[in-house]
């Protein structure tokens, strides 16, 4: 991987953002070999540096007309309800100065109870639920705050080695406000005892990192007699406190 | 304590990456995906490729997001210091068929202060721990290519597999992940 250099500054008020570097150890090797899919997939070649100019530090606006007005709650997209413990899965969406994405797509999929995918190539033997798709949409509020209710995952075998399982976990998808900033990661649950075995879990090197990907149990957001709630904060990339400044036509 | 606090790193306590994994076609195409703009638009084109491993063999279990200027070179972005091309959507989401294959439809971009015209690529697959970055240019603007400075940054011997290949309806970006031929990837 290139270390990135640091971008040419100046204070022009018309310059552009500037994302910080990634620091290291706080993302996943593209090549680990205890994930063996990464063998044939990562490039061999090293990374060459993007300057971040127009294309970079902007990013689609994707959210109003994007989410229906139930595809925040995974429990209600069917007829009945889905089989599983009834969670709710919230947090804030922001960048790593602790400035808020507002109006931001958050998208999920995930397993059901039984661990098994609503998709064509997983037909491990555990039931599908006619009532469970495991898709969900939600948009940010103006704290960048985001919401989904949903049924808990259930862990399930993979074939990466011998009894290889993957400890629960919702995929999620958020752009932030700049292509810089796209992020797809994975939620985890505390404590569980997958975590030692599982190698895209262990993928990040740094443990401070690892964990910010587990939720945490929140009982403030547990609701009474109905679902137990979790905390997942995201945090993107801030950005430099001195803006490059764009060539002018 | 949360993690954050144990690491003491908050300044830049940023979430890790994970893979998309093999079951991201539930997830993430949108039917409008491929759409960079409506269909009808003049001047549309596809772009079609495939996505490939180290051995040649197509993912299957790939996206391929794209990211671009209007035909004027604007984007719809507050963070753009000279303004914003209201609606336009500039985004582009298509996940590999079973043989690798992807599609997006979209127009040529224009050209930025400095930079050929260009659209930003992500791609995600199963196997990919984070995604990964390049760009497509097109064969239309060689001339503006000998000046680009993120082309003029690549070794001569790699810069082919930056730019995109005519084809009756279109152009063929193929992005091969490693390799002889290796695309291209970026540090963003």
């Amino acid at each position: 991987m290139v270390t990135p250099t640091t971008q040419p500054a100046t204070t022009h008020s018309g310059g552009l953002p500037q994302y910080r570097p990634v620091p290291p150890g706080s993302q996943p090797p593209l090549d680990f070999a205890g994930y063996r899919s990464t063998a044939l997939r990562h490039p061999t070649q090293p990374l060459l540096l993007l300057p971040q100019r127009l294309t970079e530090v902007t990013g689609p606006v994707l959210g109003p007309g994007r989410v229906g007005p139930l595809d925040h709650d995974l429990t209600r997209q069917h007829p009945g309800e889905p089989i599983g413990q009834r969670i709710i899965v919230h947090g804030t969406l922001r960048d790593s100065d602790g400035r808020p994405v507002p109006d931001s797509l958050v998208e999920i999929w995930q397993a059901n109870a039984g661990g098994r995918y609503r998709h064509k190539v997983d037909n491990w033997p555990s039931p599908l639920d006619p009532n469970f798709t495991g898709v969900g949409r939600a948009l940010t509020d103006a704290q960048g705050h985001y919401e989904f209710v949903t049924i808990k995952p259930g862990a399930y075998p993979w074939g990466n080695h011998d009894n290889a399982w993957r400890p629960a976990h919702i995929h999620f998808s958020v752009f932030g406000q700049a292509f810089t900033q796209r992020l797809v990661t994975q939620m985890y649950f505390p404590d569980d005892p997958l975590f030692a075995h599982d190698p895209i879990f262990n993928s990040v090197r740094d443990e401070a990192a690892r964990h910010r990907m587990v939720s945490s149990f929140d009982l403030e957001h547990t609701i009474e007699q109905w679902a137990l709630g979790f905390r997942f904060d995201i945090v993107l990339r801030g950005r430099s406190a001195t803006p490059f400044e764009e060539p002018h036509q | 304590m949360t993690a954050a606090e144990l690491s003491g790193d908050l300044a830049d306590g940023l979430t890790p990456s994970q893979t998309v994994g093999p079951y991201l076609g539930i997830g993430l195409p949108w039917p409008d995906g491929p759409d960079v703009v409506p269909p009808g638009t003049p001047g549309l084109f596809e772009i079609v490729g495939t996505v490939s491993d180290g051995h040649g063999d197509p993912v299957p279990d790939a996206m391929i997001e794209t990211w671009q200027a209007d035909p004027d070179g604007r984007f719809d972005h507050p963070d753009d210091p000279r303004g914003r091309a209201a609606g336009w959507r500039g985004f582009g989401r298509s996940a590999t068929d079973a043989a690798g294959g992807y599609v997006i439809r979209t127009v040529l971009p224009g050209a930025l202060p400095g930079e050929a015209p260009h659209l930003d690529v992500s791609v995600f697959a199963r196997g990919l721990l984070d995604r990964v970055v390049t760009r497509i240019y097109f064969p239309d603007h060689a001339g503006a290519h000998a000046a680009d400075p993120v082309l003029a940054s690549v070794p001569e011997g790699r810069r082919a597999t930056l730019v995109a290949v005519r084809t009756e309806g279109g152009y063929r970006f193929d992005v091969r992940l490693q390799g002889p031929g290796e695309t291209v990837f970026f540090d963003v």
